[in-house]
């Protein structure tokens, strides 16, 4: 019975809405099984929550060297699954810690990898967005098991409530996979905002907030947005890292980008430029991030943004 | 200690990239060191400095390491200008269009049989962006990889490197021992300019060109086809208003008509 693995995708703890994503995508091709790697102890519950999506099977392994070791041990263990499971294609989950467990896989299993698709089809032919969103390419693996990267957000998911069969399995992790080693994570402050490339609509400031997020912010929770940042307002440390949005930060494809006080360089164009609607708002009317802009507003943010966020909460019943 | 810094020349950032036949066009291209790797040259040069520099016939040296056609020799100069040491460069008709599997082979077999213990790579090329090839590179020597380093510091005498990475989970403390691969963040350093002296220096140093016979390694038929490749329908322009008091209200309306609201 063919079978399409599926990496279940947890950031830390939590079950990533892409999960259900990949699942959707995957269903096109065949069976769809998620595998799940979970510390030591915490198997059934990280299973228990692969529960919505199209998926018939979970895989879980369970080991401490998951969070130790990183990628090198998840790719490990996938790479046993696929010896086990012979499955049609893997698929994993678009960002950078995803990007190269499937790297390693590749090399592992001698496979083909193709990174970053927004869609794939029933034959495996996935569509990826290339050069800054100007060119669409089509391509398929040509050797060995299929692998590909999914980006975040440009699956609309299938969210049927689902009860997998749960197989646990238990497997060596290689020497060589434990090279790198974790010593501390210090988790992210959380916000209640959505998670960046999840969210349906991502608020950035830019330098044009000099400092000031607190429109910015105030936009975004009338909208239940995601806040995101420029490199300029993360070098200023005027927003954590972990916001940045551009070429090095995330990249984000969500159904509506607002970008306010950002100029607009290549850089950070990179990581959003695939957005479905964008909206800007910038003093600068020569600023180059309205070129791309399905509606601009030559403005001060500081103006702008509260005026709108009074119009939203004013619609809300 | 031997450092090889990875680099790849690419085409400029704001020039227009076109497939031909299934490929990246890079010939007529403006092509330019990837701009991320200049951080990774950067670090090299700082790990040296911090380690008694990398003057000719000391214990440290920078090596640049780059796969591409000839003209990717500019780039390697460049390199050597802010002041590696030597340079290799793969360069085999054979290698025209290499994808990450063949592109990581190549470079783990030069890694290889340099014997490096520190292994240096920006984060992503700009032109593929697939931020794959420093982690390939680790499976393939079978070492620690530590990518997406925001910090990195090196201990020689006990052959170890530590690297704080920001990552979706939060702030991450990672140590490896040589050899190591480490990729760089654009937020490590700043990239020096070559200086005169520099510049001068690098005109001495000598390319070392290699194809791929001579590093004993086969390349296997590609592991991936382009089926098509079109230009997407460039974005319709937008509407562009200037606030007249009125555009928070028209935001609204423009998510309203979104269907966002």
């Amino acid at each position: 019975m063919s079978n399409v693995l599926i990496l279940a995708d947890f950031i830390g703890a939590k079950l990533s809405r892409t999960t259900a994503e990949l699942a959707t995508v995957a269903a096109r091709i065949a069976e769809v099984t998620a595998v799940v790697l979970a510390p030591v102890g915490k198997g059934s519950e990280y299973a228990a929550a692969v529960s919505h999506g199209p998926i018939t099977n979970v895989i879980v392994v369970e080991s401490d060297s998951f969070t130790t070791h990183g990628v090198a041990a998840s790719a490990d263990v996938l790479n046993q699954i696929i010896t086990l499971k012979a499955p049609s294609a893997v698929l994993i989950a678009s960002h950078a810690f995803g990007k190269e467990v499937a790297g390693r896989l590749a090399v592992k299993s001698n496979s083909g990898i193709i990174t970053d698709a927004v869609d794939i089809s029933a034959d495996l032919i996935a569509t990826q967005l290339v050069f800054g969103g100007s060119t669409t390419v089509h391509s398929k693996i040509s050797h060995g098991v299929p692998i590909i990267t999914v980006r975040p957000n440009s699956i609309t998911p299938d969210l049927q409530e689902v009860h997998p069969t749960i197989e646990t399995l238990t497997m060596d992790i290689g020497e060589n996979a434990k090279k790198s080693v974790v010593t501390s994570v210090q988790p992210p402050e959380e916000g209640g905002r959505p998670e960046l490339t999840e969210a349906d609509i991502v608020v950035s400031g830019g330098r044009g907030t000099n400092g000031d997020f607190t429109a910015v912010e105030a936009f975004a929770d009338s909208l239940g947005a995601a806040v995101g940042a420029s490199r300029a307002a993360t070098d200023a440390g005027w927003y954590p890292h972990t916001h940045q949005v551009g070429q090095t930060g995330k990249t984000v494809s969500p159904q509506l980008y607002v970008a306010c006080g950002i100029s607009g360089a290549i850089q950070h164009r990179a990581g959003m430029q695939t957005s479905k609607a964008i909206l800007v708002i910038n003093k600068d009317p020569e600023a180059p991030i309205f070129e791309i802009a399905d509606f601009g507003v030559v403005g001060d943010l500081f103006t702008v943004l509260p005026k709108a966020t009074e119009g939203i909460k004013a619609r809300k019943p | 200690m031997k450092i090889a810094v990875c680099i790849k020349q690419v085409p400029d950032s704001w020039a227009e990239k076109k497939m031909v036949d299934g490929l990246l066009d890079r010939v007529n291209v403006d092509a330019v060191l990837n701009d991320l790797d200049e951080y990774a040259i950067e670090e090299a040069m700082r790990i040296v400095e911090a380690h008694g520099g990398n003057d000719e016939g000391g214990p440290n040296t920078v090596t640049v390491i780059s796969m591409g056609p000839e003209r990717a020799s500019e780039s390697l100069r460049k390199a050597l200008s802010m002041g590696a040491n030597g340079a290799i460069l793969i360069s085999d008709a054979a290698l025209a269009g290499a994808d990450a599997l063949t592109t990581s082979k190549v470079l783990s077999t030069v890694i290889s049989q340099g014997q490096f213990d520190l292994i240096i790579c920006g984060t992503e090329s700009t032109d593929a962006r697939m931020s794959v090839v420093p982690a390939m590179i680790a499976e393939r020597i079978g070492c620690a990889q530590l990518t997406f380093a925001s910090a990195v510091t090196v201990d020689s005498s006990a052959k170890k490197v530590n690297i704080t990475r920001v990552t979706e989970t939060g702030v991450e403390e990672m140590f490896g021992e040589f050899p190591v691969v480490v990729s760089v963040v654009e937020k490590i350093n700043e990239p020096r300019y070559p200086s005169f002296k520099g510049i001068m220096a690098a005109k001495k140093k000598t390319i070392e060109t290699i194809n791929v016979a001579s590093l004993g390694i086969s390349i296997e038929s590609q592991w991936s086809v382009v089926v098509d490749a079109s230009l997407r329908p460039a974005r319709a322009a937008g509407v562009i208003i200037t606030d007249d008091g009125t555009a928070g209200d028209q935001v609204v309306a423009f998510l309203v008509e979104k269907k966002l609201i």
